[in-house]
């Protein structure tokens, strides 16, 4: 199991929780994991999100592998100048 | 992507040769947005809304199309139907066609309400007259903190996302929340805890060059755009869904740029003059003016920030909020959640909190502004801190030494930092002999730190190689800050040919995979990446020719200074084949040879920043002049010292103006008063100092040759480090921007007043 972190925003939408276990091996099995378990994070999700993978910011690419024991924090994500 | 292979030592990375571009932006030969010309073309003028907010009743066209010369105008009735609303950032591309051109509300000064196509500008513009439009005008706003009171007129209602919390006003469209630890323990540790509140107004990016664009769109559904933009991929991609065409049959050429600092990430005209090409049967050109640039298209957010942040009287922070209330005009996605991540980031911090709300308000659509939302952050944050190290008789760069993060801090957002190079910048400043510098009476100086986290995102680059042995080399990002030159000397270090002999250009969208929109300091990162990427490519396939001349195998050959070798001594013994030799006859030994690369690197490594500021205010007058300013900066690598260097200033440039003259000033009325530049006040030549820099290289992990992004870092600390040295120099602490003399006389009579 993976512990995911969310930003303190999206604990109403994850029932009060900030850390959230998911079984996953790639940043997108872990978004869909993540709105199987709390489909309230679906909204924020679709709306753009970066995965923090071992201080890694991964803002697209879906197939990136996550180990059981990374520290993964979900992020808003980022729109540049 | 692992990256376990990095590069330590260069030929050609970190030299200094001239820009490609230079003869053409000299001479005039470069083709700008507006510079091009179709036969048969007509000219489109946009009519837009003289009321802050306004029920449109009826637009009455017929006077304007009976006029001469007027080929078509389109109203929002000829655009797509197909897109809904939805909350929050779901409804991207319909805030966008909202924007673009009104629905049944004008929700700003300046937003389009119809548009007119011509047989002359001038016959466009006269046109608009013609039309006849009725409004009922309605209660408006135009300040974040008016907006989210109960009492404030609803921009629009539905809006908020799903992470708002119950309660607020329906203005307020986005919320973020995040921090870790126990802040009011934290403060309970601390000797001395300062709160305060902070005030920016909304500054535009100020590029030179107006927004323009050529359309030609028939009823077959083809069409053919060239525009100038940071990103044509998504140019297309909106432009077909507001038009409802098929994305691959608009191709968009994207025209030189005559900057953009992320108010070119933005579609605005396109749309427009597409739909009056296809209404037109004709080829339409639209030029914005200046006013129109200033009323419709993105200017920053301004800002309402109260930051609080407890210190020991070593100088260690105990704990650090704030909360950040942000204006994005009339439509979510103000980087309120980007504002309160970077905030407090340079810091390591055991508790720390930051709220971001994101509010809607009568004025334009905000758009990003090198590292938006990050210099506001900055501004609040380290004049607090200035402020705490002045009440504690501290040294300002050695108290953010001993709070800096470094590689393994839990940033303030949360993840742990992979290698940074917070520190290295610091000590690079204490050890510049500016820092030192004894200063003249009357005089000020001031230190902030700055943060930004880079991006990388799709990428797509694609080399040919000509057959005397030179490279054309076709990226998809366009070059708003001398990514030519710098793609030009990754692909030199790779192929071992000299930089001259590779032409670098930005292709159009029917020529490369998609591209991502020049953002988030990402094109010497990712395109960067990506060119190296495709060389090595190229490269594999020249070793293979050799080895098939050869009669080795492909793995016995290396490629070295631009030819290809025996890779060791029981590969055989020949000598090294130049890449000339190789190409002149690649049409017989297997066909033209090509290199590619399609991916979306997710290693772009964040970059932080130290400045140093010099000012000298006026008590007479409240004029403020920074007289000496230097940028630190960790570049990760620096490909072309000289553009990063130049983007180390230009952010400073920028950064000045913001900090003394630039606003938006809008009246009781909501119309915007100063819509050009005689009134809207950016930095000329003799308004700065030499801006002296300093880049630091502390490699990236996630580049080939170690690019951290360079292009947005450097105004995060300007605004703060100005204001720290303005409210030394003055005695007495500023917490608005502009720091404008009215507001400094303001501040120095009120000081007098208070004894």
């Amino acid at each position: 199991m993976v512990e995911v972190n969310l930003w303190s925003g999206l604990r109403p939408l994850a029932d009060g929780k900030e850390v959230v276990e998911v079984q996953a091996d790639t940043v997108g099995a872990l978004l869909d994991a993540l709105v199987e378990k709390h489909p309230g994070l679906q909204e924020a999700i679709d709306a753009g999100v970066s995965v923090a993978v071992d201080g890694r910011i991964i803002a697209s690419a879906q197939d990136e592998p996550i180990a059981p024991d990374s520290e993964v924090f979900l992020m808003q994500r980022l729109k540049g100048g | 992507m692992a990256l376990d292979d990095q590069k330590g030592s260069f030929k050609f990375i970190g030299t200094r040769p001239d820009r490609p571009d230079g003869l053409d932006k000299v001479t005039g030969r470069a083709r700008f947005g507006a510079d091009a010309h179709a036969s048969g073309m007509l000219h489109a003028a946009i009519l837009r809304s003289p009321h802050a907010h306004a029920r449109i009743l009826n637009i009455d066209t017929s006077k304007a199309e009976a006029a001469r010369g007027v080929k078509a105008i389109v109203t929002r009735a000829d655009f797509t139907q197909s897109l809904q609303p939805a909350p929050g950032m779901k409804g991207e591309n319909w805030n966008i066609l909202e924007n673009v051109m009104a629905g049944d509300t004008a929700l700003y000064d300046g937003h389009a309400i119809a548009a007119v196509a011509a047989t002359s500008a001038l016959a466009a513009k006269d046109a608009l007259k013609l039309i006849e439009v009725e409004y009922e005008p309605l209660p408006h706003v135009t300040d974040v903190d008016k907006a989210m009171q109960p009492d404030a007129p609803v921009i629009r209602e539905g809006v908020a996302a799903g992470t708002v919390p119950d309660g607020m006003h329906p203005n307020v469209a986005g919320y973020h929340e995040s921090g870790h630890g126990d802040v009011e323990a934290g403060f309970a540790e601390a000797d001395l805890v300062i709160e305060d509140h902070f005030v920016t107004e909304a500054t535009h990016q100020g590029y030179i060059e107006p927004h323009a664009c050529l359309a030609q769109l028939g009823a077959d559904g083809k069409g053919e755009l060239w525009c100038c933009t940071q990103g044509h991929w998504n140019v297309q991609k909106v432009c077909a869904a507001l038009l409802d065409l098929e994305t691959s049959q608009l191709r968009v050429t994207a025209s030189e740029i005559g900057g953009g600092f992320g108010g070119k990430t933005a579609v605005f005209i396109e749309p427009v003059a597409l739909a009056l090409s296809r209404k037109a049967s004709r080829p339409v050109k639209l030029v914005m003016s200046r006013a129109e640039v200033f009323r419709a298209t993105g200017p920053t957010s301004s800002t309402s920030m109260d930051v609080k942040i407890g210190m020991k009287k070593d100088g260690t922070i105990t704990a650090a909020q704030g909360v950040f209330r942000l204006q994005g005009g009339a439509f979510p996605g103000a980087p309120a959640d980007m504002t309160a991540m970077c905030a407090f980031a340079p810091y390591a911090l055991k508790n720390v909190h930051q709220i971001g709300y994101d509010v809607m308000t009568n004025r334009p659509k905000q758009a990003a502004y090198r590292a938006p939302g990050s210099p506001m952050a900055a501004f609040a944050v380290e004049s607090v801190i200035d402020e705490l190290c002045n009440q504690l008789g501290l040294d300002p760069i050695d108290t953010r030494l001993r709070n800096a993060s470094h590689e393994g801090t839990k940033a303030s957002y949360g993840p742990r930092f992979q290698r940074i190079g917070l520190v290295e910048t610091l000590e690079a400043a204490k050890a510049h002999p500016h820092y030192t510098a004894p200063l003249k009476p009357g005089q000020g100086r001031g230190i902030s730190c700055g943060f930004w986290f880079n991006h990388g995102g799709e990428t797509s680059v694609s080399l040919a190689l000509s057959e005397d042995g030179t490279v054309q080399l076709a990226v998809g990002t366009p070059d708003i800050g001398g990514s030519r030159a710098s793609i030009a000397l990754m692909a030199a270090e790779v192929l071992g040919v000299p930089y001259d002999n590779i032409r670098v250009i930005i292709a159009d969208t029917a020529s490369l995979g998609y591209n991502e929109i020049s953002h988030g300091s990402r094109v010497t990162y990712a395109s960067g990446l990506a060119t190296i990427k495709a060389a090595e490519d190229a490269v594999k396939k020249l070793c293979a020719r050799a080895a098939a001349k050869w009669g080795i195998p492909e793995d016995a050959v290396k490629w070295e200074d631009g030819c290809a070798v025996p890779s060791g001594p029981n590969a055989g013994e020949f000598p090294p084949m130049p890449i000339a030799e190789i190409t002149r006859k690649m049409g017989a030994t297997g066909g033209p040879i090509c290199g590619h690369y399609e991916a979306t690197p997710e290693g772009a490594g964040v970059s932080f920043a130290t400045h140093i500021v010099d000012a000298e205010v006026d008590p007479e007058t409240g004029k403020t002049s920074v007289v000496r300013y230097t940028v630190v900066q960790d570049a990760g690598k620096a490909i072309h010292p000289t553009y990063v260097e130049g983007q180390f200033q230009g952010g400073a440039a920028q950064g000045i103006g913001w900090a003394l003259n630039e606003e938006y000033i809008y009246g009781e009325d909501g119309r915007l008063q100063n819509p050009l530049f005689l009134d809207y006040r950016i930095p000329v030549a003799s308004d700065l100092p030499m801006i002296d820099t300093v880049i630091v290289e502390v490699p990236n992990p996630g580049h080939p040759y170690g690019v951290r992004g360079v292009g947005e870092t450097s105004i995060c600390p300007p605004l703060a480090a100005i204001a720290n040295a303005v409210s030394a120099a003055a005695g007495v602490r500023l917490r608005q921007l502009p720091m404008s003399p009215p507001r400094i006389l303001e501040a120095l009579e009120e000081q007098t007043r208070d004894g």
